[in-house]
């Protein structure tokens, strides 16, 4: 979007070039593409920084929808509009699509395999920790973040608490927890 | 093994399952896994359209394959269109399931994510932006502890958890490439080591 001020960071070409970067993403995520879009687009294409990240997520958590196809059509917005958007989220499902209609045709042969039950399970335990690092990193884009850093620990960890250990819906906390967080920030925020 | 499901399907009953997934869809806050339990509901238990197996089996192919894991709304509707018919009638449930899950929220989230974009001066939009960060910065943490979780809580999935650790760790300090470590999760399954 040309009206961002004083974007020096690189920018996706065309809209083919959304498509093909999504599709690439798509497919290196098994178990969950966010942790792929976070390395892939802030990390090594630059894309966005990590706040920029972190806000794009957070409106595609409270919006209804899947998140990760809203975190794509809002990336690519942010550079082609409303085509870009069509074009990440083409390219986030088509292939994907395709390939996992094929699985399903093949699965059932191999569903007994006891090696099969295992490597899934062995996958899973990776995307957990894939997951997990991903917060790690973006914790440093929270030392610029106005609520300070204390207070925003203290966030952190009551929303850890709800959802991983008291297994709290998601809508509470993200609804509850967050305009609470909302609420100081605004204050915090004086004109 | 519960009896395979032989449908006859009307526009009717198309018609059904398309607005099923158009409702779901504005429900889905925190991802389309969140509304899963409702499509089980509505699926198996009220309709009859699929079995438990070929539920389950939609949701454990979705994961393991690459891409977002709302692809299994897309193998949910085509084992629907295949217990109605055949290969035409499982890609118009794909289409209509997926189109279902997806039109409304996106439509939501673009003109939500434009009028952000428009107004990120406001002051109440700048608060949220800052106010949304560490939340969702826990939340990625939580998440990633949900999904270990879910492979095991006791003692003796210590390696499991192990893996997980391991896992975030390498991630967090170092650029190794993620398919390798989702390679080496594989094969320490296949094997049993975890």
């Amino acid at each position: 979007m040309n009206s961002v001020p004083a974007q020096d960071h690189p920018q996706p070409q065309s809209l083919t070039d959304l498509f093909v970067s999504f599709t690439l993403l798509a497919l290196q995520g098994f178990g969950g593409v966010l942790a792929v879009v976070q390395r892939e687009l802030v990390e090594k294409k630059r894309w966005m920084t990590r706040e920029e990240f972190i806000e794009d997520w957070a409106v595609a958590q409270i919006m209804p929808g899947p998140n990760v196809v809203n975190l794509s059509m809002m990336i690519g917005a942010r550079s082609f509009g409303l085509k870009g958007a069509m074009a990440a989220l083409a390219g986030m499902l088509t292939v994907p699509l395709i390939i996992v209609l094929l699985l399903a045709l093949v699965y059932a042969q191999f569903a007994d395999h006891p090696g099969v039950a295992g490597a899934l399970r062995g996958m899973g335990a990776v995307a957990a920790g894939l997951i997990a690092a991903t917060g790690l990193k973006l914790f440093g884009a929270l030392l610029k973040n106005v609520l300070g850093l204390r207070i925003c620990i203290a966030f952190g960890v009551l929303c850890f608490a709800a959802i991983a250990l008291l297994r709290w819906p998601l809508a509470y906390v993200l609804f509850g927890l967050g305009s609470v967080a909302c609420v100081v920030a605004y204050q915090k925020l004086k004109p | 093994m519960t009896e395979p499901i032989t449908l006859v399907f009307t526009l009717q009953d198309w018609f059904t399952l398309f607005v099923h997934y158009l409702t779901l869809s504005l429900l889905s806050i925190g991802g389309a896994i969140s509304t899963a339990p409702d499509m089980h509901r509505f699926l198996v238990d009220q309709q009859h359209w699929l079995t438990d197996a070929q539920f389950n089996a939609s949701i454990a192919i979705a994961q393991a394959a690459p891409g977002p894991n709302v692809l299994f709304v897309a193998l949910l509707g085509w084992n629907v269109g295949l217990n109605a018919g055949g290969v035409p009638s499982g890609l118009l449930g794909v289409l209509l399931a997926l189109m279902g899950i997806l039109i409304p929220s996106t439509v939501l989230t673009y003109a939500a994510a434009q009028w952000g974009h428009r107004n990120r001066d406001l002051r109440a939009v700048r608060a949220f932006k800052q106010g949304m960060a560490p939340i969702v910065v826990a939340l990625l943490i939580a998440t990633g502890w949900i999904l270990a979780s879910a492979n095991g809580t006791s003692l003796k999935d210590w390696p499991v958890w192990l893996v997980t650790a391991a896992t975030a760790l390498i991630v967090w300090r170092t650029r190794t490439h993620l398919l390798w470590l989702l390679g080496a999760g594989a094969l320490l399954g296949w094997y049993g080591l975890i």
